[in-house]
């Protein structure tokens, strides 16, 4: 079958103003600052495929998932769904196929409001359901279908617990029967146990309702178990991206065998870890030429000097960095 | 029937009940409160004359004293005042006119501060800037002095005959002017954190305009620190009422309110009337004292800090 693109993000890019006020400006005279919080990011993501971006806090990840459903708008680039540009003014009905999930299930939910207007509202604000009984039936089915009760719809979300809030919130998201699920760290803030659930409720529903997720996480175990292909940004920068498998099994670019040799595994147990070294610079003054050259082991001249763009390598990967493409350091 | 009951338990059992219950104080003010709104509110059934009805005022029943003083007459309980009006059926009647403007202008402060400090809050950028300038300029004098001016430009514009019938509104209006910066800032600050929360960029994904995001997302979260302004607010309010009116800018004296009353009574204080303007100041201290009490016990209450 051929993969079909649905998303593609065209060289995008945010810059936020961290200016101080006008005054201090003024008075210090101080220039304009800004921090560029994603630098000419691009990649797709196919139809029913789940593609994770992981990197560090402050890599910008969640800045391309609020960029993608409209929460921040673009500096720069393109964002194409289903072959539309986002940016265009005929583009609002696209919106209702894409939604989020977002991390923190505490702050996810309006606390004065029921669970079933909660989940209604999606429905309610694109016209879905053509009077209140079909609108409560629906409510109820998606209740069931993350497996709460439909009773539960009559309750506040202060009752429930983080798992199930998460629930409610997946509920809330399918029920404008979106295609594509831009999921923000989805189960970070929960318990471990309560991660396996939702992640396996989330691989479920993907099966059954065709779904395709943007999974947005720092949590490599988690990636591993759900994502078929994993970008890694680092700096506001996208630094490789390749099938799960073989991101995990052969990582290429310094940075991602770094995250890698990071994770604990068993049959490391007792013995000395590399740990990662270094720490991620200021996206205020990020480093010239590659954003990772001061940590990086191979890092050359070039490297400090002219910033790689994303190649693809042989087996449909991409990588950024000029060792992986002069061959300095070889397949793993 | 169960249901109801069930209902009734719960609200009795919750934390702002039970914190009622443990306060004597609290318990009180909150009488004191339901019989001067009764007493005001139902004026016209429960005060033993109707001191506007021309027909049954008698110039020579002028300046009695209380009923259990010398030369006093029980028929006024209170005494009357210079033209012979019963004090306690006037003050009954002043009071409703003081609460109904206290009320009324603490309800347009909310409504205009709430609106203002919302779109301040949610919008943001220059329109916060602006609105929050205008608030710090106001802040900037005292309120009764902008009631004041409100009012004195009021009078310029208007014949005086108009006045005199919209002079309750007009008075409505500038004190509810004079002190909608607190509710905006309030509803500013709280939206402000409100507006960064998930739920509300949940409800920005699915496309919801930004009014409606406000209204229905927004505005029930941050109400909460407003009701409590308010209801101490109704205290302040009608104070500034009965300033303006003392002052002789506030209510005409054909609808006296308690500041009416206590201006008009403070002309014989010293010539030995004391009850005309003692009685109807006391009423104003019962009053505002006791819906100031239950605004401090709502806000501590209220605040889970406190708790």
């Amino acid at each position: 079958m051929p993969a079909e693109t649905l998303l593609e993000l065209v060289d995008v890019g945010r810059e936020f103003d961290v200016s101080r006020p006008w005054l201090n400006r003024v008075l210090e005279g101080e220039p304009r600052r800004s921090l560029q919080a994603v630098d000419g990011v691009s990649f797709s993501i196919r139809r029913g495929e789940t593609l994770a971006l992981v990197g560090e806090s402050g890599c910008g990840k969640s800045t391309v998932a609020r960029l993608i459903v409209g929460l921040y708008t673009l500096s720069r680039g393109r964002i194409l769904f289903d072959g539309a540009d986002l940016a265009d003014p005929g583009s609002a009905p696209l919106r209702r196929r894409m939604q989020m999930i977002f991390q923190d299930p505490y702050a996810s939910l309006n606390p004065r409001w029921r669970v079933r207007d909660i989940v209604a509202e999606p429905i309610v604000a694109h016209g879905l359901a053509p009077d209140a009984k079909a609108l409560a039936a629906r409510v109820a089915e998606l209740l069931t279908q993350v497996g709460l009760a439909p009773e539960d719809g009559e309750r506040f979300p202060h009752e429930f617990s983080g798992g199930q809030r998460q629930r409610v919130s997946i509920a809330r998201a399918l029920s404008s029967n979106p295609e594509f699920l831009v999921c923000d760290e989805p189960t970070s803030a929960l318990d471990v146990s309560v991660q396996a659930q939702i992640l396996n409720l989330m691989k479920d529903l993907q099966q059954r309702l065709g779904l395709t997720y943007l999974f947005i996480s720092h949590n490599l175990a988690v990636v591993a178990h759900v994502a078929t292909r994993v970008g890694v940004m680092y700096l506001g920068r996208l630094v490789e991206v390749a099938d799960a498998k073989t991101l995990f099994e052969r990582p290429r670019h310094p940075y991602t065998r770094m995250l890698i040799d990071a994770i604990p595994d068993l049959e490391m147990s007792g013995k000395s870890r590399t740990p990662v070294a270094g720490e991620v610079p200021s996206p205020l003054t990020p480093p010239p030429g590659c954003a990772f050259n001061p940590r990086c082991p191979h890092a050359n001249e070039r490297c400090r000097t002219e910033r790689p763009v994303p190649l693809e390598l042989p087996g449909g990967r991409i990588a950024a960095c000029h060792a992986v493409q002069e061959g300095r350091i070889g397949d793993l | 029937m169960s249901a109801a009951a069930g209902r009734l338990r719960r609200a009795w059992d919750h934390d702002l009940a039970w914190s009622f219950r443990r306060s004597p104080v609290v318990i009180v003010a909150a009488l004191l409160t339901l019989v001067c709104v009764c007493g005001a509110v139902f004026a016209p059934w429960l005060a033993p004359h109707n001191p506007f009805d021309s027909g049954t005022v008698n110039l020579t029943d002028g300046f009695t004293p209380p009923a259990w003083s010398q030369g006093g007459k029980s028929r006024f309980l209170l005494g009357t005042d210079d033209q012979g009006r019963d004090l306690l059926s006037t003050i009954m009647y002043g009071s409703r006119i003081s609460l109904a403007v206290g009320v009324a202008s603490v309800l347009f402060s909310m409504v205009l501060g709430v609106t203002l400090g919302l779109i301040s809050g949610y919008v943001g950028g220059k329109v916060d800037a602006f609105i929050m300038r205008v608030a710090d300029i106001q802040l900037s004098f005292p309120p009764i002095l902008i009631a004041l001016l409100i009012d004195g430009v009021a009078r310029i514009v208007l014949p005086r005959e108009a006045h005199d019938q919209i002079a309750i509104y007009v008075l409505i209006l500038a004190i509810g002017v004079s002190s909608w910066v607190q509710y905006a800032r309030t509803v500013r600050g709280s939206t402000l954190v409100e507006r960064n929360k998930e739920y509300v960029q949940a409800a920005r994904v699915i496309g919801r305009s930004q009014a409606s995001i406000m209204l229905s997302h927004v505005l029930p979260n941050v109400m909460g620190p407003v009701l409590v302004i308010a209801t101490i607010h109704i205290a302040t309010a009608i104070i500034t009422e009965a300033t303006l009116s003392f002052l002789g800018v506030g209510v005409p004296a054909t609808q006296p309110s308690l500041g009416t009353l206590i201006r008009v009574g403070n002309d014989f204080l010293l010539s030995g009337e004391w009850w005309i303007t003692v009685f109807p100041g006391a009423a104003l201290i019962v009053l505002v004292l006791s819906v100031n009490l239950l605004g401090d016990w709502l806000r501590d209450a209220l605040n889970p800090k406190l708790r």
